[in-house]
């Protein structure tokens, strides 16, 4: 009797302790393809809405997925939050990630496939002075440079690599905020900055000696584009197994459709775009938020081979890139070449055709980025 | 009225500490040996008080509302948040406690993942939890589980030392009654946990503000209080004071809850007098 009260209680405490820790519950994917209902699907974003989503969130506010018969649930990012790791443990469907990390998570196991890569240009800058005399990666020689870290270094690590200079020795590494202060307060000499974000955070913000904001005279960008350097970013991550299946492929190309018809309309309607981006709640200002549509604009259009097709080349130099250089803790991206199907251009060749039927603009080779004027804080 | 205005006091105090600093502080900070031993003073790290009162008062964005309403809407948020996870954590904890307390071979056996359970960095416990949002429970309630997580173990520890508290011839004296387990706990050892349930509790409360503010930027949860620091933390650049926004409601929070589990004390503690008899 009281030995199966104590088993009682035991089991009882375990029960509890489960309830507190618990495990991750393994979530089916809803099977896609069902005729007529609208098929629901998980994209998981980054980082909190902002007009580097724009093309997502235009094409589920203007109805391009519904069209496709695709309810899109978009899901925003945190600091802990990993899209490609929540797209391979199946809780979404589709996720946003940078190619190089996404290719680390894939080396550790991530069964995760690059369908479109919607950003074909890196937005990374190196952002100095412009009384510094910093211009090239080579100038950085002897400098404290910023940078984040967390593989958002690499583009820079390689650059200094190809201007001869050694990460290691031959310059100050520090690891950088996500807000521009340090380059504000001279701490550094220059910092990482995203085109999109950080650079216009500078241009925002008020300089003490003159009491009006920064202008773009007062700094000099080190844009890896130029210096060969650049990696693929934001690409549309799928899941590889369920690409066996034939109703994943046709819900894969279905959803890369609609997407490519966001980002279509947000390069013809930039102004309309940030209010969407405004309207999801984005803490972020509307001058700040249109500068960042522009710039994203400026990284997919114009799209020679059609927006989302992977650049061979381009995708060959990220991978170089990921495997041969070393950051300051002497790690690189990838330790051997990706395995398996690491990207694929069929479904997204499909969405680029179908798009071109419906009479879009997959090209956008008659683009011509606006100019924005920042105000103070973005406002 | 002598505590308020102690508290004032304090704010003053804290107030001139800042803008003291301010004055005499090297702008560019103090740096002994290469390491920095005192911050910089300059406005950019550190905002005069009148300019953050000052953006407390301004528009979140260019026609929103004014940022003290966005900061307080968000700390009532959080509040909601830390008020489940506590509440669940405390529960929790005390379950824990009473079986443990019943039964050595429980505590023997739980004792030790119950302290292992606060070395799982939170960094890799959250995004797990947050998977559940929305498929198990709704967001919010990820981040309540995330503070529960953090809230149980001062309670669970807390409460086992008290319900061990009372002395052997206390034990006897029921036994002597014929008084069975149920009744030792609610008539000797819950009354005789109570001075060591609400240190525990202080300390719950103030590891449940911690979950639900590292919860909240960890998982990226839309309207609180966490998010909001992040958010305002990347404008740093351009408007420093509005972070210190955020911050001060986040300490405003913490304030609000320490408060309501002391006002928790004030109807419970007046049975101590009556207990200390009894264990004695």
């Amino acid at each position: 009797m009281r030995r199966t009260r104590i088993f009682a209680s035991i089991i009882a405490a375990s029960t509890l302790i489960l309830a507190g820790c618990g495990t991750a519950d393994e979530t089916a994917t809803p099977a896609p393809g069902a005729s007529g209902a609208l098929t629901p699907i998980k994209l998981q974003l980054q980082w909190f809405y902002q007009a580097q989503f724009a093309g997502y969130i235009a094409a589920v506010d203007q109805g391009f997925y519904k069209e496709q018969g695709l309810d899109v649930e978009l899901i925003e990012g945190g600091v802990d939050i990993v899209p490609q790791t929540v797209l391979a443990q199946g809780k979404a469907d589709y996720a946003v990630a940078w190619v190089p990390k996404a290719l680390a998570s894939r080396e550790q196991g991530a069964g995760i496939t690059d369908v479109g890569q919607i950003f074909a240009r890196s937005g990374t800058y190196q952002v100095a002075w412009a009384d510094s005399g910093i211009k090239t990666a080579a100038d950085l020689k002897g400098k404290k440079v910023g940078n984040w870290g967390f593989g958002n270094e690499f583009e820079l690590f390689a650059g200094m690599t190809k201007a001869g200079i050694d990460p290691g020795k031959d310059v100050t590494l520090v690891q950088q905020q996500f807000d521009m202060q340090a380059l504000l307060k001279k701490e550094i000499d220059a910092a990482q900055a995203m085109s999109y974000n950080e650079y216009a955070q500078l241009l925002e913000a008020k300089n003490p000696a003159t009491g009006k904001l920064y202008t773009a005279a007062d700094f000099s960008i080190i844009d890896w584009k130029t210096e060969g350097s650049s990696m693929l970013q934001d690409a549309v991550w799928a899941n590889t197994e369920k690409l066996d299946d034939p109703a994943y492929q046709q819900q894969t190309v279905k959803f890369l459709t609609a997407t490519i018809q966001g980002w279509a309309f947000c390069r013809d309607n930039a102004e309309k775009c940030r209010d969407l981006v405004i309207a999801k709640g984005s803490k972020l200002g509307k001058s700040h938020q249109l500068w960042q549509m522009n710039e994203v604009n400026k990284l997919i259009w114009p799209a020679t081979g059609g927006i989302g097709v992977i650049d061979e080349a381009a995708w060959k130099q990220t991978v170089d890139i990921s495997q041969t250089t070393k950051n300051q803790t002497g790690d690189s991206v990838l330790t051997k070449a990706p395995e398996g199907l690491a990207y694929t251009n069929d479904y997204i060749n499909k969405a680029v055709e179908a798009a071109k039927t419906a009479g879009v603009d997959v090209n956008g080779t008659g683009f011509a980025p606006a100019t924005v004027t920042l105000e103070e804080g973005g406002a | 009225m002598r505590r308020v205005l102690s508290v004032i006091a304090g704010l003053l105090i804290a107030g001139l500490a800042w803008e003291g600093y301010k004055a005499v502080g090297n702008p560019e900070g103090t740096v002994l040996f290469g390491v920095r031993v005192l911050p910089r003073a300059d406005d950019l790290s550190m905002p005069h008080l009148a300019t953050i009162a000052d953006r407390l008062g301004a528009p979140e964005l260019a026609g929103g509302r004014p940022v003290w309403q966005v900061v307080l809407d968000a700390c009532v948020f959080t509040l909601g948040i830390t008020a489940a996870g506590f509440v669940a954590g405390a529960l929790i904890g005390l379950v824990l406690a009473v079986a443990m307390q019943r039964f050595r071979i429980v505590e023997r056996g739980l004792l030790p993942y119950v302290i292992l359970s606060q070395t799982v960095p939170l960094v890799a416990l959250a995004p797990l939890i947050a998977g559940w949002g929305g498929v198990v429970m709704p967001p919010w309630a990820t981040v309540a589980v995330i503070a529960a997580y953090l809230a149980f173990f001062p309670v669970a520890v807390g409460m086992l030392r008290g319900l061990q508290s009372p002395s052997a011839s206390g034990v006897e004296l029921m036994r002597s009654y014929a008084a069975g387990w149920w009744r030792t706990l609610v008539k000797l050892r819950f009354p005789a946990a109570l001075p060591y349930l609400f240190p525990a509790l202080r300390l719950a409360g103030a590891a449940a503000v911690v979950g639900a503010v590292v919860g909240e930027i960890s998982t990226g949860t839309r309207g609180g209080i966490g998010r909001l620091i992040i958010e305002y933390s990347r404008e740093a650049t351009s408007d420093p004071a509005k972070v210190y926004t955020a911050m001060l409601g986040a300490a405003l929070l913490g304030l609000l809850v320490a408060a309501a589990v002391s006002l928790l004390e004030v109807p419970l503690m007046r049975h101590r007098r009556h207990v200390e008899v009894v264990t004695l």
